[in-house]
């Protein structure tokens, strides 16, 4: 990646994209990995056209929503983030006790005819509310203001491993803590958590039943094939096994478009949605993930780029947690389809099909847009605007 | 604040966050590079293991069920097994249009619109790559029609699987109970995974108390399929483990007699091993064909089944609970000898009534005339009421309540069989916990002769009945006697036993119950035996109550409305092997109902060439209807309208 695309040229005299609040190289990275996405799709779902037009209509519903909140200021933003978070916790427990069951999971609300889903907004509201929460105080911030902001990503995280629903639990709950880690949270404590984190996974290796405590059954067994995928070559195992033999056949260049075996005879799960990934591997190799993976990366180092330009507290915090939530989706699809990591049902962001997370994804870019492009603004206006946080 | 301090802690700020997003930049290329370096190892250095599975990877894994485990009798006669049947698969995930494919497969084989709703209904549960059935049980004729036209058919498989028949059908439905479709509740309760292949699970009886025992352990079979998901080799097969076969103590014979000897009333028979625990018999009538709900039973019969008022579905040997009417009192002589209030020899007069001290409530015999002077062997015999409503009355519900819990009344006997009812053996902190009501004298009066509040199961009669003939053993009841062919049996001292406070109190008992059978006034002489001696009680429970003055006269009463008829025995007295108790429900008095049935099957159980004795059974009942019919009266027909009764029908008050 060329410094050219990172930073934007100061001099030039304002161009159209800035006043529209648009930033251009987010809006690429963003553009080339859907269109890229559509392809794969395409593949996926065994040429079915209808699927690929339905996923572009979602693309197209998700970049307008993207674009209408880069309109909104970062100052605005902030001030309506505990609305947004109060309003989103409500919806949590409304899910709780009047959801749709779908696969044996409470997650759906039904309003007005849509079907949505209240923890996506929530991965959101979550990191806007923490955010809002430590750029108001006093910096560096205090201990237990990042405990407060903890707490206020644990009540949500709480309400959809309920539903029950960890993958998505497991995002939200990673996007709060992403605003404590560049709000300043000690390393001490870093290199603290992520011991007792180690100490828990080996306990576990130790003694599987220590799971009960904490999961559902069908949860534990798909830790614990991740352990052993041949313990249960029926269930939870199948996906994993599906998907080797589909990657590991793709090779460094993959069989060419289209020409997946796996996936075209059907043995793979889930493969246009959570399981996209091995299709990609298989058609276009090694090759064609990495240069998928520079995307990526392109994409994540513009946010991050975004997060240290940023010139309030508040974009920073949020715009660091969102880029790296973010990434958090990347590294859990990948790392569950290739077998590093449990089988949590995390899509590929922008590549799976479906509606919901794209949607939430491309908000994300809206704010991570907004926080660049307001910037000379915010400046002068941020004062006009009381929080509700001072 | 100054200006300089907030540019200085700016600057900070600025520092500290340029260091975090270093940081995130290094986590973020480590974990992909892992990630990338996982692809190297797949994509790169395994690549040639994987090409070579994915270019035969036609290949699938698919479940192999275990075999259920079969169930026998103690004679080795199959009370449940497996028969095979050609069903029809379809694979929804190999399916695109899958209304068009069956609408397809109906022009070629016969599919109803059951077999099209359970086809719907099991393919929301199934996993998606797991094949659900659309026809079971093809005919010969089927199976070649579909064969010519199979290569029309993509993603659809025919197939062998395993049925569960019950040849006996009504005879064994209740014991042996039956499997039926996994449903929503079972799938959360069980390991799905060890179920792959597996659609059906014991719902009652001894299938469902032996589930984990029956059901084996599930098997993979890795084959290769074609691209129409036919099989064309087998690679590799991990067999299933079977179920393990269950052997029982129970036999088929004894229980058809039970079953026939119960005629067309409702009622209850069990029948126990003393020395081994294991029941012989666990009748309960009216039964139904437990083959009706193996494939899923239709609507129609269900309905039938349900809103029969004689509740067939209901077993009532392990979950029926009814006033044990007089089978109580040998337990209650025992209680009052064993906690000292009475001595067998000590007698009362009966004057045909009884008066708690101070109350005018009066309590009547059964025997308007009374019995006399009564010691404890007569009131036993002749079923005096008066001598149990002193004799309660003097110890005290709770002490009853106490003694008698040993026997398991008002507790589970342990018998393995599915949500077994412990019924009611009142007490004073049951009454106050059960009804928020003060317990009195009257009612405890009442519990005396095993009315009131006092309900059992048939089961928990014979147990109690075992119990007292072998001694005080608390043997568990048991109906499989081998699982795989390991006994289920309890090594000896590992039995716990009543503590007794005089081995001749039990005597005691024994003479009295011994005198019911073999004394010419006692309420079941007509059952004597003359090749081995019986001990037994009749027992009469009341369905309605008396009001006060009103007397008790079967022909004004609807039959529903008539009373039971119990009887508990055990032969022979001296040697006792077997415990029984009947339960004819509506059936008038016990001595003259149920005694005889328990007299058939006892000689069924200890006479060689029972076929032999039980014509002679009958044809000493037939020569004793014919002296009987005047002493009807004399027996305990009339018993137990204890006053303000204020219990109706209680059998199934749960």
């Amino acid at each position: 990646m060329s410094d050219s695309i990172l930073s934007m040229p100061k001099h030039v005299s304002t161009p159209l994209l800035p006043r529209l609040h648009i930033d251009l190289p987010l809006l690429t990275g963003i553009l080339l990995l859907c269109a890229f996405g559509l392809a794969m799709l395409y593949s996926a779902s065994d040429s079915d056209i209808a699927m690929v037009k339905r996923q572009l209509v979602n693309i197209a519903i998700a970049l307008v929503i993207m674009f209408a909140i880069a309109q909104l200021s970062p100052a605005k933003l902030k001030a309506i983030s505990p609305w947004f978070y109060l309003a989103g916790l409500a919806l949590l427990i409304a899910v709780l006790v009047m959801g749709d069951m779908g696969k044996g999971a409470q997650r759906w609300l039904l309003i007005g005819g849509f079907r949505f889903q209240p923890s996506e907004i929530v991965k959101i509201a979550v990191p806007m509310m923490c955010a809002g929460f430590l750029a108001s105080r006093p910096q560096p911030v205090k201990a237990w203001h990042l405990l407060v902001a903890f707490l206020l990503t644990l009540i949500p995280a709480a309400l959809i491993i309920k539903q029950p629903d960890l993958g998505t639990a497991i995002l939200v709950t990673a996007a709060g803590v992403f605003t404590l880690f560049f709000a300043g949270l000690s390393w001490r404590l870093i290199i603290l958590i992520v011991a007792i984190a180690i100490a828990g996974i080996s306990a576990v290796l130790f003694d599987p039943d220590i799971l009960d405590a904490f999961m559902h059954p069908y949860q534990k067994r798909r830790v614990l094939t991740l352990i052993d995928p041949q313990n249960d070559p029926l269930g939870a195992g199948y996906h994993i096994i599906q998907a080797s033999i589909a990657i590991g056949s793709g090779g460094m260049f993959g069989k060419g478009w289209l020409n997946g075996t796996q996936c075209h005879l059907d043995f793979l799960p889930e493969q246009h949605t959570d399981f996209i990934f091995a299709v990609i591997a298989e058609e276009l190799g090694l090759v064609g993930i990495i240069i998928m993976m520079l995307l990526y990366l392109f994409i994540i180092l513009r946010g991050l780029y975004i997060t240290a330009m940023s010139d309030s507290a508040y974009g920073r915090l949020l715009g660091g947690s969102l880029t790296l939530v973010f990434f958090i989706y990347l590294l859990v699809n990948t790392g569950m389809v290739t077998g590093i990591l449990p089988v949590v049902g995390v899509p590929l962001p922008l590549v799976s099909y479906g509606g919901t997370s794209i949607i939430t994804i491309m908000a994300g870019f809206g704010i991570l847009m907004s926080i660049h492009t307001h910037r000379e603004l915010s400046r002068t206006r941020q004062s006009e605007i009381t929080s509700f946080f001072d | 604040m100054p200006i300089a301090t907030t540019q200085q802690q700016q600057a900070i700020m600025r520092r500290r966050l340029i260091g975090r997003v270093v940081a995130t930049v290094v986590f973020v290329l480590l974990t992909l590079g892992l990630v990338i370096a996982r692809l190297y190892w797949l994509q790169i250095t395994n690549h040639e293991v994987y090409t070579t599975l994915s270019t035969d990877n036609r290949i699938r894994l698919l479940p192999l069920p275990p075999a259920r485990g079969e169930i026998t009798d103690r004679n080795g006669v199959l009370l449940a097994q497996n028969i095979p049947s050609i069903d029809l698969f379809i694979f929804p995930d190999k399916v695109k249009n899958i209304g068009e494919t069956i609408e397809q497969l109906s022009k070629v084989i016969s599919i109803s619109d059951d077999d099209r709703s359970r086809f719907n209904k099991l393919k929301k549960r199934q996993r998606r790559f797991e094949r659900v059935a659309i026809r079971t049980g093809l005919n010969q004729q089927e199976m070649a029609k579909y064969a010519v036209e199979r290569h029309r058919f993509r993603g659809v498989d025919m197939g062998i699987t395993l049925r569960r028949y019950y040849p006996y059908g009504e005879l064994t439905a209740h014991v042996v109970g039956y499997i039926g479709r996994i449903n929503e509740r079972e799938l959360e309760r069980i390991d799905q995974a060890a179920y792959s292949g597996t659609s059906h699970i014991g719902k009652t009886g001894l299938e469902r108390y032996y589930e984990d025992q029956l059901h084996g352990e599930v098997g993979v079979q890795k084959v290769e399929m074609d691209a129409t998901s036919h099989i064309m080799r087998v690679i590799e097969t991990q067999p299933p483990v079977n179920g393990k076969d269950i052997k029982l103590n129970f036999d088929i014979e004894l229980q058809r007699i039970a079953m026939d000897g119960l005629g067309e009333h409702s009622g209850a028979i069990v029948a126990i091993d003393i020395k081994s625990g294991g029941i012989l018999a666990l009748a309960s009538k009216p039964g139904f064909d437990a083959n009706l709900f193996v494939d899923g039973i239709s609507f129609k019969d269900y309905g039938a089944l349900r809103e029969n008022p004689e509740t067939p579905l209901y077993n009532r040997t392990v979950h029926g609970r009814y006033p044990p009417g007089s089978t109580i009192k040998p337990f209650h002589a025992l209680a009052g000898l064993e906690l000292g209030t009475v001595t067998a020899n000590q007698t009362i007069y009966c004057p045909g009534h009884y008066r708690i001290k101070g109350s005018g409530r009066k309590f009547r015999d059964w025997k308007k005339s009374g019995h006399g002077t009564t010691n404890l062997y007569k009131a036993i015999e002749q079923s005096c009421d008066v001598y149990f409503y002193n004799l309660a009355y003097s110890m005290g519900i709770d002490n009853m309540h106490d003694y008698l819990s040993q026997f398991r009344f008002g507790q589970k006997t342990g018998a393995d069989m599915p949500n077994e009812t412990g019924a009611v053996y009142p007490s004073v902190m049951w009454k106050k916990k059960r009804y928020n009501k003060v317990w009195v004298a009257g009612d405890t009066v009442n519990a005396g002769i095993g009315q009131g509040y006092l309900l059992v199961s048939p089961l928990q009669l014979a147990y109690a009945t075992a119990v007292l003939a072998g001694d005080g053993k608390l043997i568990p009841p048991r109906l499989a006697s081998h699982i795989d062919g390991i006994s289920t049996a309890l090594p000896d001292n590992e039995i716990p036993r009543i503590e007794k406070k005089a081995p001749h109190h039990w005597a005691q008992v024994i003479q009295g119950m011994s005198q019911v059978v073999e004394s010419p006034r006692g309420t079941a002489k007509r059952i004597r035996s003359k090749s081995y001696r019986i001990a037994g009680k009749t027992g009469t429970a009341q369905v309605v109550s008396m009001k006060q003055n009103e007397t008790y006269d079967a022909k004004k009463l609807a039959k529903d409305k008539h009373d039971h008829a119990l009887f508990v025995a055990f032969a022979p007295t001296d040697d006792p092997q077997i415990a029984i108790s009947v339960i004819v429900e509506h059936g008038g008095h016990g001595g003259s109902t149920a005694a005889p049935i328990a007299r058939r099957i006892m000689d069924a159980f200890l006479l060689e060439e029972s076929i032999e004795t039980e014509q002679q059974v009958s044809s000493e009942k037939e020569a004793e209807e014919e002296n009987s019919e005047g002493e009807n009266t004399e027996e305990e027909n009339l018993q137990q309208r204890s006053d303000a009764q204020q219990n109706g029908e209680r059998q199934d008050d749960e």
